[in-house]
């Protein structure tokens, strides 16, 4: 039976991301208690524990927080990078950075999110970002 | 005034069994072949255990899986899954509940053929949704992401965690009993095949068979049995994340917490303690748990280790059987680096032997640095 609580009424937050994503939309659940955005996206707060959440679109500009170089030999696709990003907003994520060597993958550097539909189901990567002068 | 339950159990017995290769045989019944020398080492018997403490990678439900195949029927069960560190975390509730009256003779167990049965990491783990379209290597990945984290952020160098290998090395040369027992260099650690930067080959465990059980007994009757009783004198518990994405700070983990429990519980420091015991999944793990229970300040954990730091005749030492990187890793290592500790403290180790210990340490791991559980033990003379 479906939740009598309006908070909790349609579909669960893995979904509502997803089909942010097919839309071409990369939004996460931000509190309307403490302010803080959050990921994975959950039904409660994960930083204060309120149910008062509200999705928001993200700026997509981050900075690698760690990165990874995971060895594959060439015949299988070659090396690929595996990134922690620390979003604008505050959340973190698994991701890829694209666009640059693998091994040249820096901690701290800004990078800028887009939407890879490449797959069976839209995913976030990202890419570094121009420097602005 | 210490804790009630300081004190309050001892272990009397320990076993392992088919550590390195055992082959054609299934987890349980590895797991009931160190039963089977645990309890002739206390001098008990099947029939005695009335206290079940298990986890497995295997049996979905663990606890009844064990004892259905051991024919027994425990009076209290517990089979609380924190991955590698379950079995250092039993601990806490096989002293709980011998000390409330629920059991009087607790049996904690593991058993894994991980190695012949083809090397790959057994698990029961849900996909983590969020991490699977980016195919991270699990678990290597998520530590490697935290190894680099804490090079960017303290200099930590590969030599630094190539020293933790090298050191494991050399304890396990005076380990007969240790899987991997080859002269081993910082410069091998450093040119072995890379797999997640920065974490090469020689940076992970091994992949082995192996099965461990130790039986605790309330401190009451522990001094009917053959061997010198180890005491609990306190266990902490603490996680803060399951997958590595939500980890706070990938430098610092929950054994800030676990070790401060524990500690608090045991009415110790770590000046207190002659030996230590750490889950070295990967060479980060050592450098990490080293700074987070506090000996060593955070980001000088890679001076500590380096150049012999914790091999035999260092500065402290650490993982004296030559841990999960040299001397046995059967997919969860929590339940060994328990019995070493207690192996230490009864005496008797030959060559690796720690001089006289009186207080152990104990941290396992469990997951991607998410549960961390920090147990101190003691002989009589702590008590």
């Amino acid at each position: 039976m479906a939740s009598s609580n309006p908070k909790f009424a349609g579909p669960g937050p893995d979904q509502i991301y997803l089909d942010h994503l097919r839309q071409q939309n990369f939004s996460l659940p931000k509190c309307l208690s403490c302010g803080e955005f959050h990921f994975f996206p959950r039904v409660v707060c994960p930083h204060c524990g309120s149910y008062d959440l509200e999705w928001q679109a993200l700026s997509g500009k981050a900075e690698v927080y760690s990165t990874t170089t995971i060895r594959r030999k060439p015949e299988r696709g070659g090396n690929y990078n595996v990134s922690l990003i620390t979003l604008e907003e505050g959340p973190r994520l698994m991701s890829r950075v694209e666009g640059i060597d693998p091994e040249l993958v820096s901690i701290g550097a800004k990078v800028s999110a887009s939407i890879n539909n490449e797959g069976d189901e839209p995913f976030v990567v990202f890419t570094p970002m121009q420097e602005s002068k | 005034m210490s804790h009630e339950l300081r004190g309050s159990s001892a272990i009397v017995g320990v076993g392992l069994a088919g550590c390195g290769e055992a082959p054609g045989r299934m987890p349980l019944d590895i797991l009931a072949e160190a039963t089977h020398n645990a309890l002739d080492d206390a001098g008990l018997k099947l029939s005695d255990v009335d206290g079940l403490f298990t986890g497995s990678s295997y049996h979905f439900m663990p606890t009844l899986s064990t004892a259905e195949y051991l024919g027994i029927k425990p009076r209290f069960s517990d089979g609380s899954m924190v991955g590698g560190s379950s079995f250092v975390a039993h601990t806490l509730n096989a002293a709980m509940a011998i000390k409330n009256g629920l059991c009087d003779v607790a049996l904690i167990c593991y058993g894994s053929n991980q190695r012949t049965a083809g090397g790959k990491l057994a698990t029961m783990s849900e996909q983590q949704i969020y991490e699977a379209p980016y195919k991270p290597r699990y678990p290597i990945s998520s530590y490697a992401l935290a190894a680099a984290r804490h090079m960017h952020q303290y200099g930590t160098t590969r030599e630094q965690m190539a020293d933790v290998a090298v050191a494991a090395r050399q304890w396990a040369q005076l380990n007969p009993a240790a899987f991997a027992r080859d002269d081993l260099t910082r410069q091998d650690v450093l040119n072995s095949r890379m797999i997640s930067d920065p974490l090469s080959l020689l940076d992970c465990c091994l992949v082995t068979d192996g099965g461990g059980a130790v039986i605790m007994v309330s401190s009451e009757r522990a001094k009917d049995f053959p061997n010198k009783p180890v005491y609990l004198l306190g266990t902490g518990t603490a996680h803060w994340h399951r997958q590595i994405t939500q980890m706070p700070d990938l430098t610092t983990t929950a054994a800030v917490d676990s070790g401060k429990r524990a500690f608090a519980m045991a009415g110790l420091t770590k000046d207190d303690v002659d030996v230590v015991e750490l889950y070295d999944a990967f060479t980060i793990n050592t450098i990490l748990f080293l700074e987070d229970l506090g000996f060593c300040a955070k980001g000088e954990g890679g001076a500590f280790v380096e150049n012999g730091g914790i091999a035999p005749g260092g500065r402290l030492p650490v993982n004296t059987n030559g841990g999960g990187l040299s001397c046995v890793h059967p997919g969860m290592y929590g339940i060994f680096i328990l019995i070493e500790a207690i192996q230490q403290l009864r005496g008797g180790c030959g060559a690796r032997q720690v001089k006289d210990p009186e207080i152990a340490l104990v941290n396992g791991n469990g997951g991607v640095l998410s549960s961390q559980v920090t147990t101190l033990l003691g002989t009589e003379a702590t008590l």
